[in-house]
């Protein structure tokens, strides 16, 4: 990009401002439809250490997070998917670039890695202008884009101090604010939720959420599993360098057939629940709850319990408060895929 | 402006941004020092037995030779130029460059002329400050017979030329060690006894180094002792042009290490 005033992405500000523009200066419609983040066979080895092996996803617009314990792999596959390092085998394309083509490839991409070391002497507002000057901007364009950034993590105020003297949650906001500072289309994030107090958690969620409706392919890794939970539209969870599920959270728990899911169901008779619950072959466990205001059902197929709901408040007459799937969480997802010692167990 | 060029003085920008408020300028500019020190007592307490200016002439060519241009611009450029790139592996801070839309060789041409710029204006300097200073000891009138009539300028233009030519050598050559090497140090000793053994090489290994064509060219030839190998002079179109194809060479070198380069910050 040659002229002096063009934004990081190519574009000038009035033309991104248009309802349906995106920052990469595609439609939402189009990435919507045929681009995505395509990992095609890939395998990364440290020698003889493996990092990922054969993998091979497809990712969307929205969140998706990566789940799984250290050393599954999640940061290997970030850096893939950012072409900090290249794999041993197999073929990444983001959006339809390659990493080969940087020009065009980083222009689509935001990185928030998890290296938390800076340049000695930067201020947080020095770092991020500088390194949009590399996006092509010009002086002006790169401290006006570099405040509007640092404005969106709310760290105004220490723009101008030495990222020396910043907390850790101010270096976490620092950071994210370099990742989507360019306005790119793909937003990866490396536990981005780390050091932040609970009210920069919730800041950062909603950005992260924002970004996402507005067309953005967001990729969170996280051992936060609750805020996955919140956060994610899908998962992929890693194991050992392998990926042992992936999709939608809800999806992964129904690939499980062999694990019952547990359903709370309130209700003002859970004795004539769990009756007519145990009649059926789908149903593994139930359980009256102490304060006999609800039966917790384990079953094999939600669906099918939730038809028998129907079928019982049609025909009995009894009044749900609630139905309330007990493990449909990441968690719960997690330790049945993957266990505490990391094993898979599918 | 063309956007590669745009994208070069980008990087010397932040490059020269991170030299200055990173303290990593203080060893490059105590070793600077050195000479001027040196010529600052001369003119303190050499004027009390002033030598003939042919003398301080012929003075400062074996302080240049030996002292300049062998230990403070080598040491000086390796400083600088192997910290370009192992200095960000170090820091674990080269990501920041390779997450943004800039051609790899285009960061090694910005990070390259970032150091570039900085040791030339340093050691230029430097080396145009002794020299004044060296000849300013038999003061002004002097000074003045030596700079505007006699060769003094034109010696003083040669000097600071050669100091320029011996940052753009030993500058790509350092960069690459930079990357080559987790420890610089050790290359930079290395080629600190080569480039200092250099007088005492046959003829085919002296071409093999920087300072061979550099002291091919300096104004005034300094005898290097009953043991020196003399070999007949390069030329000034050989030394400028061979230096200039040595460091596109190495530049080269060091764009196709970079193109490879992968971050694994663990293993460094």
């Amino acid at each position: 990009m040659s002229g002096a005033n063009a934004s990081p992405s190519g574009r000038s500000h009035q033309e991104m401002s248009g309802a349906n523009a995106s920052p990469s200066g595609r439609s939402h419609q189009e990435m919507s439809g045929a681009n995505e983040i395509v990992f095609t066979d890939v395998s990364k080895f440290y020698g003889e250490v493996l990092g990922v092996n054969k993998i091979n996803l497809r990712i969307g617009p929205g969140i998706t997070s990566l789940v799984g314990p250290n050393g599954s792999g999640k940061t290997t596959l970030m850096n893939l998917m950012t072409g900090l390092i290249r794999p041993t085998r197999g073929d990444i394309e983001v959006l339809g670039t390659r990493t080969g083509d940087p020009e065009t490839f980083y222009r689509k991409i935001g990185y928030c890695p998890q290296f938390d070391t800076f340049p000695k002497g930067v201020t947080g507002f020095g770092l991020i202008s500088s390194l949009l000057r590399l996006h092509g901007c010009s002086k002006r364009d790169a401290e006006d884009t570099a405040g509007r950034a640092i404005e969106q993590v709310h760290m105004t105020d220490a723009a101008h101090r030495r990222v020396a003297g910043y907390s850790k949650g101010m270096r976490q906001r620092i950071k994210l604010a370099l990742a989507v500072a360019h306005q790119p289309a793909v937003l990866v994030l490396d536990e981005p939720l780390n050091g932040l107090d609970p009210m920069a958690r919730a800041e950062s969620i909603a950005l992260f959420q924002k970004l996402a409706e507005s067309g953005l392919f967001v990729i969170v890794s996280s051992h936060i599993l609750h805020e996955v939970d919140i956060i994610s539209d899908s998962v992929v969870m890693m194991s050992n360098g392998y990926i042992v599920a992936e999709g939608d959270i809800q999806d992964v728990r129904e690939e499980m057939s062999e694990h019952p899911i547990g359903i709370l169901v309130r209700c003002d008779n859970p004795a004539l629940l769990a009756r007519r619950a145990f009649s059926e072959n789908h149903v593994v466990e139930v359980r009256i709850e102490d304060d006999g205001t609800g039966v917790l059902v384990r079953t094999r197929s939600a669906d099918q319990l939730y038809m028998l709901i129907n079928r019982v408040v049609l025909e009995d007459k009894m009044t749900i408060e609630g139905v309330i799937p007990i493990d449909e969480d990441v968690h719960s997802v997690y330790s049945y895929l993957i266990g505490a010692d990391g094993a898979v167990r599918l | 402006m063309s956007k590669a060029w745009h994208q070069t003085t980008a990087v010397m920008n932040f490059e020269m941004r991170k030299f200055f408020a990173g303290r990593k300028w203080f060893f490059p500019v105590l070793l600077a020092a050195g000479p001027v020190m040196l010529a600052t007592m001369l003119v303190l307490f050499g004027r009390q037995h002033p030598p003939n200016n042919s003398d301080v002439t012929e003075v400062f060519a074996v302080l240049f030779q030996t002292f300049i241009l062998r230990l403070v611009i080598v040491f000086g450029c390796a400083l600088v130029f192997a910290n370009l790139y192992r200095g960000d592996m170090v820091t674990r801070t080269i990501h920041f460059y390779l997450l943004t839309p800039i051609r790899r060789e285009v960061l090694v041409g910005g990070k390259y002329l970032a150091g570039l710029l900085t040791t030339a204006t340093l050691y230029g300097g430097m080396v145009a400050i002794t020299n004044i200073l060296f000849h300013s000891v038999n003061g002004q009138a002097v000074a003045e017979g030596h700079f505007f009539s006699g060769p003094g300028m034109s010696q003083l233009f040669t000097y600071v030329g050669i100091a320029v030519l011996a940052c753009v050598g030993y500058g790509s050559v350092f960069m690459l060690t930079g990357f080559l090497f987790k420890n610089p140090a050790i290359p930079a000793a290395l080629v600190v006894v080569w480039e200092s053994a250099n007088v005492f090489m046959p003829a085919a290994l002296k071409k093999i180094s920087v300072v061979h064509y550099l002291q091919s060219i300096t104004p005034v030839p300094i005898p290097f002792g009953p043991f020196a190998v003399i070999t007949a002079p390069a030329s000034v179109f050989v030394s400028v042009a061979g230096l200039a194809m040595f460091t596109v060479a190495t530049l080269t070198i060091n764009a196709l290490l970079m193109r490879k380069a992968e971050i694994n910050y663990s293993s460094d």
